[in-house]
């Protein structure tokens, strides 16, 4: 049986790898791949804590993560779509303007 | 067994996540993400939480990256793919800062901060009972609420896409 800490850990690693993603990446996409990278990071450490406080409820909580990534990724990417039609790139630096 | 299949789950959900980093073309960085959240789903199920494992797999790797793999193929991201991953400065601040983070996130795991009540749900219960329904028992008593909410959350999701992906927005906006 594998310790709880190591589930934990294998989490902070995955949520480091996320951040440093968005940190240096300067695609938008994979930028948003990386927030994804994080969300699992977290999901995974509250099922093991779950699973080791002898509570479901943190399997709910992946539960609504899930279903809130589900809904950010569909508008999100919608955003950087509608972003490409009018600037014709996903590359973060080159978007500066507020206004359309 | 257990560990064994942890350690082969771990390598490789980090090790494709590393891989998703720095890989410049996005349709790669999308795959090795794929892969990331199959090794996340076989997480969920060596802690006994099969339904989960199985929205993983649902969820994330066939419905959000398909659309990942949709946008990305959508734009055309020819010249952006040539381009370096960022300015060297930022590469090297952002390892420094991500690395420091994790070292935070280590010492606070390595310290055992004190968890809350142990809640009635033992692994052995939770078998006995069979997953899905003790998680449906809850999340349709106690969660009703939040699920509600969550449908609501998903129609605005909807409404919202369509609303960003038209062409032109109509004149009256």
């Amino acid at each position: 049986m594998v310790s709880v800490n190591y589930y934990l850990i294998v989490g902070a690693v995955l949520f480091a790898i996320g951040v440093l993603g968005v940190l240096i990446r300067r695609n938008a996409i994979i930028i948003f791949m990386s927030i994804e990278l994080m969300l699992n990071a977290v999901s995974l450490s509250f099922v093991a804590l779950a699973r080791h406080l002898h509570s479901i409820d943190g399997q709910i909580m992946v539960f609504f993560i899930m279903t809130v990534a589900a809904a950010e990724v569909a508008v999100g990417l919608a955003i950087i779509v509608s972003i490409f039609r009018l600037r014709g790139t996903v590359h973060v630096d080159e978007i500066r303007l507020l206004r359309g | 067994m257990t560990t064994i299949f942890f350690f082969i789950f771990a390598v490789v959900a980090i090790g494709s996540a590393i891989l998703m980093l720095v890989h410049r073309n996005p349709v790669y960085s999308a795959l090795f993400l794929i892969v990331t959240f199959f090794s996340i789903a076989g997480f969920y199920f060596l802690l006994e939480a099969q339904f989960l494992g199985i929205v993983q797999i649902i969820v994330y790797a066939g419905a959000i990256m398909v659309l990942f793999l949709f946008v990305i193929m959508l734009l055309n991201l020819r010249q952006e793919v040539r381009l370096p991953i960022g300015q060297p400065y930022q590469v090297m601040f952002g390892v420094l800062f991500s690395v420091l983070l994790f070292l935070q996130l280590f010492l606070i795991v390595r310290a055992g901060v004190k968890l809350g009540r142990v809640g009635p749900f033992s692994p052995e219960k939770i078998n006995a009972a069979g997953n899905v329904e003790v998680l449906g028992g809850v999340l349709f008593t106690k969660y009703l609420f939040p699920f509600e909410v969550a449908s609501v959350l998903l129609l605005v999701a909807m409404v919202g896409a369509i609303i960003l992906g038209r062409k032109k927005l109509p004149k009256e906006f």
